[in-house]
């Protein structure tokens, strides 16, 4: 591609047209490729002509946008069962590459790609990178793990179609990170939010100061993270952090990424087709309510997915975006159906506890939810981190910091919560994905 | 004529205690005094060392949270009733104690006990003008080494 548009001082890449299509233009758009792969998927894949066939619904059936209610949900089992290649509509001669998720629970699920696939997956991480204040000239480093896992190689292509000079350094070895940080002059990292984390209080340990590097941009993702984290990230290490969003399932990353305004994450709509459900019934939500995410690819194909619900709860924002981009925004996901857990009939989601702790201390402290079982009783204790800001000589003054910890939590979930102070780096870190909640009920 | 003292938060567990001690013998500094406040859930380990920033670097670095706090260290006669007349100098003064300790040695024929004071330096003011021996530290530490 030309790179001329960089020389005439575009704001953005030219892959990102599509971001700011008006409306009406783009739903036409949608309709189109939502009837086609539609009938792609019915006639490639057993399981969506059997799920349409059981309810009588036959391709043509898609007259709109809103006919999209009438298809059947597909859901994670569905790709365990069909394990490995049992969803694909291509081929395989066609299949250029396969990823596969983390089997923690089971068998992995088994993802894959045409050629287009991949281009369709760099374009829309370009207009990730752009949105996320990227261009050519940026010195990126992929900090994502190269593998099986979509955010190396994603991140990876989308980086070096914007024209940026990628770093293809893979997830892990802390002080190789840093040292290449500063030594290349890196100017934008993809990692996970936990990740950085860990990285900033290591380049600490290490006499580094991330604020003094040239490094600008945080492209963060793979994980539920919240404002708290990015409240505590930005001012530390003097970058913007951004939210991207992408599942495998869909396509990695580069779903949906959040641009300068900060405020949700604008969804590549043209290619991934975005509806809010209620989890319980399965009702498409009117416009702001909370819910469900459910994605349909709408160009996608080695393996379509209809209506495939991704568990993450969030809303659509209705107001027009500061930036100009006309593609729709969702609210940063913080939770997960999946993150939820139950404790004596509660539903609790670990962003609330860290909100808590927040608005409690000022400034974020690395936390572990510790659930037990009592005598059949439920225990939810939350082990937090002591930090230097709030330490004290006097046993009175930290005393009055636990209990108030433990009543802004309590506040928050409705539900008495011990907390435990305990010594620093005690809790595990993750270099991938936080682990929030350690639930042991059923060990007792 | 404050002295620096050091505190390291413990959770309340066998064993927490010797690794701040530990990381202090390995850089061979020795402490002059402690004194260790303990709740069911977390204990406060509080030190006076003569090289204090060395030794808050040392157990920084081998993960402790460690605050610095200036407290005031005075003698006092080492015979009954020698922290009773003390003590009611500080009263009167309304200076307000937070909690104190004692050093192990004996000078001539008085303790030092040391003072975490409200207002250190209102303290201090009003211990000169009562007349109250204030030990500083560099005298402390000379008379803790002898």
């Amino acid at each position: 591609m030309s790179e001329f548009w960089h020389d005439a001082g575009c704001a953005f890449h030219p892959v990102s047209g599509p971001d700011y299509l008006p409306p009406k233009q783009l739903r036409q758009l949608q309709l189109h490729r939502l009837q086609i792969i539609v009938n792609r998927a019915y006639s490639n894949v057993r399981l969506f002509k059997e799920r349409m066939d059981e309810r009588g619904v036959k391709p043509e059936a898609v007259q709109s946008l809103a006919d999209i209610a009438k298809l059947p949900f597909t859901v994670k089992d569905d790709l365990r069962d069909a394990y490995p290649f049992g969803l694909f509509a291509s081929p395989m001669h066609e299949v250029v590459r396969l990823h596969a998720s983390s089997g923690t629970t089971g068998k992995p699920t088994v993802v894959a790609y045409t050629q287009q696939d991949v281009n369709v997956w760099a374009s829309v991480m370009v207009r990730t990178f752009a949105a996320c204040g990227c261009q050519r000239g940026d010195i990126i480093q992929n900090a994502y793990g190269y593998g099986l896992f979509t955010g190396g190689l994603g991140a990876h292509y989308g980086a070096e179609a914007l024209g940026a000079t990628v770093i293809p350094i893979s997830g892990g070895n802390t002080d190789r990170q840093i040292m290449v940080m500063k030594d290349f002059g890196v100017t934008a990292i993809c990692c996970t939010p936990s990740y950085f984390v860990h990285l900033l209080e290591r380049a600490a340990e290490l006499g580094v100061d991330l604020k003094e590097l040239p490094i600008k941009a945080g492209i963060f993702g793979a994980e539920p993270w919240t404002d708290a984290m990015r409240a505590r990230i930005e001012p530390e290490a003097e970058i913007k952090a951004y939210d991207i969003y992408g599942l495998s399932e869909i396509i990695g990353p580069g779903v949906a990424s959040e641009c300068e305004a900060q405020v949700g994450l604008h969804i590549f709509e043209d290619h991934f087709y975005p509806e809010i459900i209620n989890p319980e019934t399965g009702e498409v939500l009117p416009d702001g309510e909370e819910g469900e995410l459910v994605f349909t690819t709408l160009s996608k194909q080695a393996m379509p997915l209809i209506r495939y619900r991704t568990r993450d709860i969030t809303n659509f924002i209705t107001e027009a975006c500061s930036c100009g981009r006309t593609v729709r925004r969702i609210k940063r996901i913080s939770r997960r159906s999946d993150d939820m857990f139950i404790i004596r009939g509660v539903n609790v989601f670990p962003s609330q506890v860290e909100a808590a702790l927040l608005e409690a201390e000022g400034t974020l402290p690395h936390y572990q939810i510790v659930l037990t079982r009592d005598k059949g009783l439920d225990q939810m204790a939350v082990q937090v981190e002591v930090t230097p800001e709030v330490f004290s000589d006097k046993v009175g003054a930290v005393e009055n910091l636990r209990q108030s910890l433990s009543r802004a939590i309590e506040h928050t979930v409705g539900l008495r919560v011990a907390v435990r102070l305990v010594e620093p780096h005690t809790i595990e870190r993750s270099m991938g994905k936080a682990k929030r909640v350690l639930d042991q009920r059923g060990a007792s | 004529m404050k002295i620096h003292q050091l505190s390291v938060f413990l959770e309340n567990e066998t064993g927490r205690l010797s690794r701040p001690c530990e990381a202090l013998a390995k850089a061979g500094i020795n402490i002059l005094t402690l004194s260790l406040a303990d709740t069911q859930q977390f204990g406060i380990l509080r030190l006076i060392v003569r090289d204090w920033e060395k030794a808050k670097a040392i157990l920084e670095e081998s993960g402790c949270v460690v605050n610095v706090t200036e407290v005031v260290a005075t003698e006092v006669a080492d015979r009954p009733g020698g922290l009773a007349e003390l003590l009611k100098v500080m009263e009167a003064g309304g200076i307000n104690i937070e909690y104190m300790y004692a050093f192990t040695f004996r000078w001539e024929d008085k303790a030092v006990m040391i003072f975490r004071f409200q207002d250190p330096d209102a303290a201090l003011e009003t211990l000169k003008k009562e007349g109250v021996n204030v030990v500083g530290g560099v005298e402390l530490y000379a008379r803790a080494e002898a």
